[in-house]
């Protein structure tokens, strides 16, 4: 989807993106982590050309993104940022509606648009269509910032650090939020976070970033079990958590003991081994039976297991 | 009585405007009150020509200047905000800044031998004197749009000018307002001066009192000239609620609250 290859960009005496290579395949969910200054925002405005880049070259969807006119480039790509950046004089439905009406669609399909999307966010859109952002909470206005970023269907979705500013209840709502839609409609994200969770709750590919670089890109998973230096282990925050988020990215039914019995409430094989561990440690039990989604039995789990 | 009546009743600009407008036709009429305190002058009330076509020839200069001021100083100010006109922007800062030291008395002066007598020189004083509070509101306005608004404006696809059309005049529009209010209330009170290269304005009877002596004329052309000004200036404070509540985004009313009327 995205061929990121040798890019380059330099303020002033500082390589700020410094021969920067990345492969983003179609339908990922990619997250670019990294300390502030690491050049990871950059980055991901060089892919919508709001940052002009000084070498290489970034290709969407095949198309080198230097032929293609910024604005239009720009329409066809979703983007949603950390302060929202909705227009305070406008009201919902027309802040949502802004690039369907760039693209010139018919105002009934630009309305039935909008409708669809504060339904799909859970924003009843006879009581929001008509407010304007300030009367939303910051939760809210991130959703219909989020909203506003779906509202012509683009096939890619650039978001920097959308949830950073809002409260950690309302961010992990909205994590769950972006993360159905992203596996419902298989659009291709990138996101930009310095937050190792959010990164491990979201990503189906992580790219570290260091001073313009990509130090490891790889699976989640990867990341914790084979940090590729000292840097990225300091980041994900070292041995100890990252045991942890191990444990929460595994699922139960990786280490299953197909056919095996056991008592008690059983445990569906999509649970993480973190919700494993937390069921055994509340029923002071060392075993638990297993089910599949349809509630048939798989087998059994043990403690053992668990730290395999 | 409903809301609106009332509120129309009680706001101070209508009976201050009602006032202004009764002195503009209904001057002659206060002869005798004039003729009592002033018995020695004669007549008591300035008749060279009407009140009436005084104010309308000094709000025709005013308008003719403040309409060429705004249209350059937003103008100038929209340029110099643009990445390509940014380095322009001290130069134009100091010629602004300029206009308005320069004394207007200066201005018409040197106006004269070029334009000849008449509400030429008037108009360009105050077009040039009514430049910096234009310039300098209308490009804090526009850098007071908020950066992520801008960014946001720019990553949806916004063109330059639909940005500059759409977002950021529209937020820029309370600050650039409030420099059109402080240079159109200066350009009233300047425009007095005016009499002086024979334009005709409501500084008129103010100079032929100061030079025949008749302090009725005075008084009435500074009377006049004074609610002519807080006049004006009462229209804009309603017009500026109004571009505020636009510009922040909300009805009146429900969410500002009941003082928005």
């Amino acid at each position: 989807m995205i061929e990121i290859e040798g890019v380059s960009k330099i303020y002033g005496d500082r390589r700020v993106v410094d021969d920067l290579s990345l492969s983003i395949p179609e339908g990922s969910f990619c997250v670019f982590l990294g300390p502030s200054g690491c050049g990871k925002s950059t980055t991901l405005r060089m892919i919508n050309r709001l940052v002009p880049f000084d070498s290489g070259t970034i290709r969407v969807g095949g198309d080198d993104i230097r032929q293609i006119r910024p604005e239009a480039l720009r329409r066809r790509i979703g983007y949603a940022i950390q302060s929202t950046g909705l227009f305070p004089h406008w009201r919902i439905q027309d802040n949502i509606a802004t690039v369907p009406r760039l693209l010139g669609w018919p105002s009934q399909r630009v309305r039935d648009r909008v409708t669809e999307l504060l339904e799909l966010f859970r924003l009843d859109p006879e009581t929001y269509r008509l407010k304007f952002p300030q009367q939303l909470s910051g939760g809210e206005q991130q959703r219909v910032g989020v909203a506003r970023a779906l509202a012509a269907d683009p096939d890619l979705l650039l978001m920097d650090e959308p949830f950073a500013a809002v409260d950690p209840i309302t961010r992990a709502a909205l994590q769950g939020e972006i993360l159905r839609i992203q596996r419902d409609t298989k659009k291709t994200v990138v996101f930009v976070t310095h937050d190792i969770e959010e990164a491990l709750r979201l990503a189906t590919d992580i790219a570290v970033l260091d001073h313009g670089r990509v130090v490891q890109w790889g699976k989640p998973v990867e990341l914790l079990e084979h940090p590729a230096n000292e840097f990225v282990t300091r980041f994900v925050g070292g041995v100890d958590a990252s045991a942890f988020s191990l444990l929460s990215l595994r699922k139960v039914a990786e280490r299953l003991q197909p056919g095996a019995a056991a008592e008690g409430e059983p445990l569906s094989a999509d649970a993480s081994l973190r919700d494993a561990l937390a069921a055994m440690t509340a029923r002071h039990v060392d075993r638990l039976p297993v089910v599949d989604a349809a509630g048939q039995p798989l087998g059994a789990v043990t403690l053992a297991d668990l730290v395999r | 009585m409903s809301r609106q009546l009332h509120d129309a009743v009680a706001s101070p600009a209508l009976w201050v405007l009602v006032l202004f407008i009764v002195l503009l036709i209904g001057m002659p009429a206060s002869a005798p009150l004039f003729h009592w305190a002033f018995p020695l002058v004669s007549p008591p009330v300035f008749e060279r020509t009407t009140f009436l076509a005084l104010f309308l020839s000094h709000a025709g200069m005013v308008a003719a200047a403040s309409v060429a001021s705004t249209l350059l100083g937003v103008g100038v100010a929209i340029l110099v905000t643009r990445p390509a006109g940014r380095d322009f922007r001290p130069i134009a800062n100091t010629l602004a800044t300029i206009g308005q030291t320069f004394p207007p008395a200066a201005v018409l002066a040197l106006a004269v031998p070029a334009l000849g007598f008449g509400p030429r020189p008037t108009i360009i004083a105050l077009f040039l004197y009514g430049l910096l509070p234009i310039i300098e509101n209308s490009i804090a306005g526009l850098d007071g749009v908020p950066a992520a608004v801008r960014d946001a404006a720019a990553g949806m696809g916004l063109s330059a000018w639909q940005r500059l059309r759409d977002v950021e005049l529209p937020l820029a529009a309370p600050a650039i307002l409030a420099g059109v209010r402080v240079s159109v209330t200066i350009a009233i009170g300047t425009a007095t001066i005016g009499s002086t290269v024979g334009a005709l304005t409501l500084g008129t009877p103010i100079f032929d009192g100061l030079a025949g002596n008749k302090i009725p004329f005075v008084v009435q052309g500074a009377a006049l000239v004074a609610l002519f000004a807080i006049v004006t200036d009462m229209l804009f404070a309603r017009l500026d609620r109004h571009l505020r509540i636009t510009a922040a985004g909300g009805p009146p009313g429900e969410y500002f609250g009941n003082n928005a009327g």
